[in-house]
């Protein structure tokens, strides 16, 4: 069975990893109350999804 | 292969999740709308649109199968009287899922499903906030939604609204993740338009 010739160097497992970075979470923008929130989600801000769907939401 | 894997077991056994669901459609056709885990939606969603179907058929039969499923003869009524002709035109997707997060304590994504084309009445805790959100951006939208056109809206858009949008939202804007103030410039315009008509 074939087999690495050499272990992997520190340098060399570290430069592979250097494009594993956590880019954060895709937020949108609200189009109602222009804040951030999740795609796809009912906006916890204002509380409407494609421009109507209310629901209500209290003061935090 | 995904062979045999119909539908989802949410960790109950059948009987378990039978009930579960039986007791979720049921609701649902009492309240309009409830809400529950997402996973639990979907498939809530297949047994309420076998119902309204059911509920569309409307004769005795269809009634005492719907009558199997659901937990309240009252809901049956409501179902095969109320609910089941306003679909008389719609041929399925008669109930609507929206997604509105993640449960605090367990991480689980919540859902509403919701049955279309009911007018939902909104509950109204605190209007204060919200009512000044909409007076302060409706007058300006409205000289924006002239241009009904998208990229017209984009040339003047951004430069305007993004001003607002950081006073008015300040707080929440210093959480947000860097790139999003790219986003923030290109995102609003596009849903702009339909934007003003509730308000108003």
């Amino acid at each position: 069975m074939p087999v690495p010739k050499r272990r992997t160097s520190k340098a060399r497992r570290d430069k592979r990893r250097s494009h594993h970075a956590w880019k954060g979470v895709a937020l949108s923008i609200c189009p109602q109350c222009l804040e951030p929130k999740l795609p796809h989600h009912v906006c916890p801000h204002c509380g409407s999804y494609k421009g109507k769907e209310i629901v209500e939401v209290e003061e935090g | 292969m995904r062979h045999l894997k119909a539908y989802r077991k949410l960790n109950r056994t059948s009987s378990h999740r039978s009930l579960m669901l039986r007791n979720l459609v049921t609701s649902l056709f009492e309240h309009e709308r409830v809400e529950t885990t997402l996973m639990k939606a979907k498939e809530a969603r297949r047994i309420a649109e076998r119902m309204i179907t059911l509920g569309k058929r409307g004769t005795l039969h269809a009634r005492r199968q719907a009558a199997s499923v659901l937990m309240k003869k009252s809901v049956v009524k409501k179902l095969f009287d109320e609910i089941a002709p306003k679909y008389e035109k719609r041929n399925g997707g008669y109930t609507r899922i929206l997604r509105v997060g993640y449960r605090k304590g367990d991480g689980a994504p919540l859902a509403f499903l919701e049955l279309v084309e009911e007018e939902i009445a909104v509950k109204k805790k605190k209007k204060k906030k919200e009512t000044k959100k909409a007076t302060a951006k409706s007058a300006p939208k409205k000289e924006k939604a002239a241009p009904e056109k998208k990229k017209e809206e984009a040339k003047e858009g951004p430069s305007e609204e993004t001003v607002e949008t950081k006073e008015e939202a300040k707080e929440e804007v210093q959480k947000e993740p860097s790139e999003k103030s790219e986003v923030e410039d290109s995102a609003p315009e596009n849903a702009e338009p339909e934007e003003t008509k509730p308000e108003e």
